[in-house]
């Protein structure tokens, strides 16, 4: 029996080394003088391409080998969603990179879809049956859809991004470099979370607690961190491992804020030493590379993004969302964190095109709307799943 | 200017409308809590239930008496110290105000039992399907009715009446005059 | 303040900026202006030529985009204040808010109850900020939507040569037009689907005109959600009911007026196994524990015959028989009943054995129904078992030693009970509770052994009628098209006419600029007619 679960994997891995390599050969692309963006391809920019187009068919055969293996469709749970939102955000580099020949955005988007699929590899990966809940075809058609129109957007994040390295002045210190280095400073969070619960798994930390929940019952806690801070009155069970330094109050989650403390803390350390090392902002850093672009085309791109993602995104996330809902839960919309910051994304979005259409906000403003919303975005993928249910129920 | 006023009638009635709708809005809004439910004036709805000893209790037979109609249950706490108020002004008021003591939801043997232990004569009707207890949107128990003789609710009760003046003075209410 | 009447012949609304038809500014500021402002055509946008009456002044509030968005950005603010902390309606439904809160969040949790964020979405002042999100969308759209359609259709193809001045794209140039240049131009742009117009010798092409109805369009399908979801509280609209039934039971289904029953034919609950379900899920089963595969109601829908007065004995006849899971509810009438929940193994009958507690000898089994009990159980041979009381959710002694119960529900029973044996023909009395006897009376000879509990499950189905839902349907639906519609075309117009010895081109999109003029560089290469350049630097 062809064992389609393990091939799947292996396709996964390729995908993810392939567009690490497109990454390096972008980065190639955009050092060829002469050449503006947008203006067509040389060699090292066709080879970005093809070894993208590679990755994401390779990625494309993971996806459906697991979906043979596993009898309905990979987006049943936080790893197999993000990896998918990994794969559209290279699917909609690809159709945007057709439209505008833009190497450069390839040179950001990959690594974003990169840490994207690598951040889905922390969580479980085992091939999962169907709850009840799940069994539909709606699963299939509003996660893909709501996917889809996310990763879209998300290039319109990624050329907002590129608009405001290139365009806000390092020389000086102003709140705009300090904003910009904020996000900059998020991304690092998410490398440093990846670095370090990789680190651990590998060394199979395991550390169990006794604790007191919130409903005032005995209850257990293993964690994969070394504990910063602990359980409600926990008692540490595995000898040699590290005492809390910390307790927190029954209604916190304890695992879930040490998680989020190791990787505010790496975070902050990988950052200190990126600006010790080059003595220069995050983004001052990345300021040379986007020197070959027009602010006008990144402009253009963050917007068509957005006018090209905003229906997709409103027909998966809320349409496609609210008919599954009245199917499976009784009722179509029920006001949970998860659909509440749908609606959040979709009215920002919506205000954005107002603000645009028919305010005028282009340029440095739009760039900035627009890495706000893939915040929102990031804030339902992370925080919604993980902490608005996680840090006061134990999920 | 024939122009200008049918633009100003335009608008004030499109916000006329508006106004309506955004006004209809917030009405919903802070009523929902009672919708639907019974207040005092309605009618009150008809019934009909077998009691512990198998006759058939319909409500608008009552008409022209005054019913003192009680929802309850044997785990209730208020609702037994109560029940011997209710079986003395019961007898008192014999033939002007009749008691319909509905049970919600329990077995024969619990009702019986509850009737021989409190030496209760009244009708106790049993609502095994809690059906009269949905239609008259009863949450908490004990929850009392007050109907007048003419069929509509005079007074909605709920909680126990602990003192027997208490009782008296809802039967008072609806005695029918004479 | 009357109708403007333009050069060119044509009449124009009051307060119109840009003729409609030949595109002269009859305003002073549309004079001066360089580029002029395209996004209504230069039409009289009403709210901006009346402002007098109060009428007016809410009616230009309401219209504003700034104000629109203003709205748009403080309900997603509003929103988010209510995914704090989870909402009444996703706590514990056995606890009352006003502990709940306070007990578990602390002071935070006070607060936060305090001021109603509780229960954010169905407050009043969010109820208002989605009204007035509707009065925006109505008023915003009919003030400019007419306008809009009128300038279009009332454009002319030869349009006066200020008004090309004064468009983004635009380029003069000597030289002269002769027909055969135009009709070549109009060849190359056909073949780009545009619909070109040569009239006076001056040449108009333009395409995707409907694209500039597409937010009209969404904004209808926004309104009419809304209405939509307004309705929902007109009675009648809609039924949200839930229904706790124990397996063999038949209940009325409430919401139904009592014309409807249902009974459950039994709940089963599945769980994936390893061996039984696909190999590929093992893992997973093994690391998480349980994986639920099914919830399933078995249900059989009665009609009740008579069912005019509530509490009357029905009379029942099958209406259809249907196995409810999550995702496949059973459909009648207008209603719907989904599989929502459920509780396993409530207790329903026990066991009991009248023994001789020395010799432990047994003299009969008796089965107390926990929801039909007998006043007494008849053994045999002079052996009888009465039940004096029965205490359903036993919670202790009053004062006077009465056994007491604190709900209806079998989740702690305990029975008084009088045996009756040839030895003890006056009986004896024994008070058995799980896991404990007490003889309040005295000593006994006899005592009631539990033997074996009967348990069944009880199914959580939610009844639903919503007469909204095709309204809603028909809100998105519209939404979606009018999205579509509006965002994934350009409106792209190009005018080229000659007067006096000099050629004028301009060139107009809604959006996508660049598009616009790769599009008009494409077709006026090698031409003689000159490419309009773009006068707006950012």
């Amino acid at each position: 029996m062809f064992d389609l679960a393990g091939v799947s994997s292996v396709l996964l891995e390729a995908a993810f080394f392939l567009y690490l390599a497109a990454t390096f050969l972008f980065g190639g692309a955009i050092r060829q003088k002469g050449l503006r963006d947008g203006e067509g391809l040389n060699r090292w920019g066709k080879l970005g391409i093809g070894v993208t187009l590679i990755g994401f068919a390779a990625q494309l055969c993971y996806f459906f080998t697991r979906w043979a293996a596993a009898g309905h469709a990979p987006v049943s749970n936080l790893f197999e969603f993000t990896t998918f939102f990994g794969m559209m955000i290279v699917g909609a580099f690809i159709l945007i990179f057709f439209i505008y020949k833009t190497v450069v955005l390839g040179l950001f988007a990959l690594p974003v879809a990169v840490i994207i699929i690598a951040y889905a590899s922390m969580f479980p990966s085992e091939i999962s049956p169907l709850i009840p809940a799940l069994q539909s075809h709606w699963l299939a058609i509003h996660v893909t859809t709501a996917a889809a129109g996310q990763g879209i957007l998300a290039i319109s994040f990624i050329s907002g991004m590129i608009y405001l390295v290139k365009n806000i002045d390092q020389t000086k210190s102003s709140k705009k470099t300090k904003w910009l280095e904020a996000v900059m400073f998020f991304i690092v969070c998410v490398v440093s979370f990846i670095l370090v619960t990789t680190s651990f798994t590998l060394a199979e930390y395991k550390a169990e607690f006794n604790y007191i929940d919130k409903e005032n019952k005995a209850a257990e806690q293993e964690f994969t961190l070394p504990a910063l801070v602990g359980p409600n009155e926990g008692a540490l069970l595995t000898e040699g491992k590290m005492e809390p330094l910390a307790e927190m109050p029954a209604f916190i989650n304890a695992k879930k804020l040490n998680t989020v403390i190791w990787s505010l803390a790496g975070g902050i350390v990988l950052y200190a030493l990126i600006r010790l090392v080059s003595r220069k902002r995050v983004a001052a850093l990345l300021q040379p590379l986007v020197r070959n672009v027009s602010s006008d085309l990144l402009d253009e791109i963050s917007y068509r993004s957005v006018l090209i993602g905003f229906p997709v995104f409103a027909l998966g996330a809320l349409i496609f969302a609210m008919i599954w809902a009245q199917i499976a839960w009784t009722r179509f919309w029920g006001w949970d964190p998860k659909e509440v910051w749908a609606l959040i994304t979709f009215l920002f979005y919506a205000a954005f095109l107002h603000l645009r259409l028919s305010k005028g906000w282009q340029g440095e403003k739009s760039a900035w709307l627009a890495v706000v919303g893939f915040g929102i975005i990031m804030f339902n993928l992370v925080a919604v799943n993980l902490v608005i249910a996680g840090l006061h129920s134990y999920a | 200017m024939e122009k200008k006023k049918k633009r100003l009638y335009m608008r004030t009635a499109i916000l006329a409308v508006l106004a309506g709708l955004v006004m209809y809005t917030l009405y919903t809004n802070l009523t929902k809590e009672s919708r639907g439910n019974l207040e005092a004036g309605d009618e009150a709805p008809d019934f009909v239930l077998k009691d512990v000893n198998g006759q058939t209790h319909q409500l608008s037979e009552y008409e022209g008496k005054g019913v003192f109609l009680n929802f309850w249950g044997t785990w209730c706490e208020p609702c037994k110290k109560e029940m011997p108020h209710m079986e003395k002004l019961a007898k008192e008021y014999e033939g002007q105000v009749e008691i319909l003591a509905v049970n919600v939801g329990e077995s024969d043997f619990q009702v019986k039992n509850f009737a021989n232990q409190y030496g209760l004569t009244f009708p106790l009707a049993l609502d095994t399907g809690k059906e009269v207890m949905d239609t008259y949107g009863v949450d908490p128990l004990p929850t009392t009715f007050m109907i007048k003789p003419d069929g509509t609710i005079d007074q909605i009760v709920i909680g126990g009446l602990v003192q027997e003046e208490q009782v008296r003075a809802l039967f008072e209410r609806v005695k029918p005059s004479s | 303040m009357g109708k403007v009447k333009c050069e060119c012949g044509h009449i124009n609304p009051n307060g119109t900026i840009l003729c409609e038809s030949c595109g002269r500014a009859l305003t002073e500021k549309a004079k001066q202006e360089k580029i002029v402002d395209m996004r209504y055509e230069g039409s009289a946008r009403r709210s901006q030529t009346y402002n007098k009456t109060i009428i007016d002044r809410v009616w230009n509030f309401f219209s504003s985009v700034k104000v629109g968005i203003w709205i748009i950005v403080l309900l997603l603010v509003a929103a988010s204040f209510g995914t704090i902390l989870p909402q009444e309606f996703y706590i514990p439904s056995n606890v009352p808010a006003e502990t709940y809160y306070e007990d578990v969040y602390g002071t935070f949790g006070k607060i936060y109850y305090t001021i109603g964020f509780h229960d954010l979405y169905n407050s009043v002042w969010f109820s208002a900020l989605v009204a007035a999100l509707g009065v925006s969308l109505v008023i915003a759209s009919l003030d400019r939507v007419v306008p809009l359609y009128r300038a279009l259709k009332n454009q002319r193809v030869d349009r006066h040569e200020s008004f090309m001045k004064k468009q983004r794209l635009f380029a003069e140039q000597e030289g002269t037009l002769p027909l055969s240049e135009l009709e070549k131009v109009k060849e190359a742009l056909a073949k780009k689907r545009y619909n070109v117009r040569i009239e006076n010798g001056a040449l108009l092409a333009e395409k995707n005109r409907f694209t500039r109805w597409g937010p009209y369009v969404n904004h209808i399908g926004l309104i009419i959600f809304l209405l939509g979801a307004l309705l929902r509280s007109v009675p009648g609209m809609y039924i949200d009911e839930l229904l706790w039934i124990r397996e063999g039971e038949t209940l009325q289904i409430p919401g139904t007026n009592g014309e409807y029953y249902v009974k459950n034919n039994g709940f089963t609950l599945e769980n994936y196994k390893e061996g039984e379900d696909p190999e590929v899920f093992d893992e997973a089963i093994n690391r998480v524990g349980t994986v639920a595969k099914n919830y399933q109601t078995d249900a059989v829908l009665y009609r009740d015959k008579n069912n005019e007065l509530p509490g009357a004995e029905p009379k029942l006849t099958e209406v259809q028989a249907d196995s409810i899971q999550v995702n496949q509810p059973m459909k009648f009438d207008q209603f719907a009943v989904y599989q929502t929940s459920f509780r396993q193994d409530e207790m329903k009958a026990m066991h009991f054995a009248l023994t001789h507690k020395e010799t432990g000898k047994e003299f009969g089994e008796i089965v107390v129904d926990l929801f039909n009990q007998q006043a007494s159980y008849e053994l045999g041979k002079g052996y009888k078992v009465e039940l004096l009381g029965y205490y359903p959710d036993f919670d202790g002694f009053t004062e006077a030693g009465e056994p007491t119960s604190k709900s209806p529900l079998p989740n702690n029973p305990a029975f008084l009970f009088n045996m009756i044996t040839p030895q003890t023909p006056d009986g004896e009395v024994s008070f058995a509770q799980i896991r404990n006897t007490m003889e309040p009376l005295g000593e006994t000879t006899f005592k009631m052994a539990f033997k074996s509990l009967d348990t069944r499950d009880v199914s959580a189905l939610t009844i639903r009628k919503d007469l909204t839902l095709p309204i809603l349907a028909a809100g998105g639906i519209i939404f979606m098209i009018g999205v579509i519609q509006g965002s994934y075309w350009n409106h792209r117009r190009l005018w080229i006419r000659e007067k006096n010895g000099r050629i004028y081109t301009a060139g107009h999109t809604n959006k996508n600029w660049h598009g616009l003029k790769r599009e008009i560089h494409e077709v006026l290469e090698g031409t003689a007619i000159p490419e309009p350049e773009d006068r707006q630097k950012e």
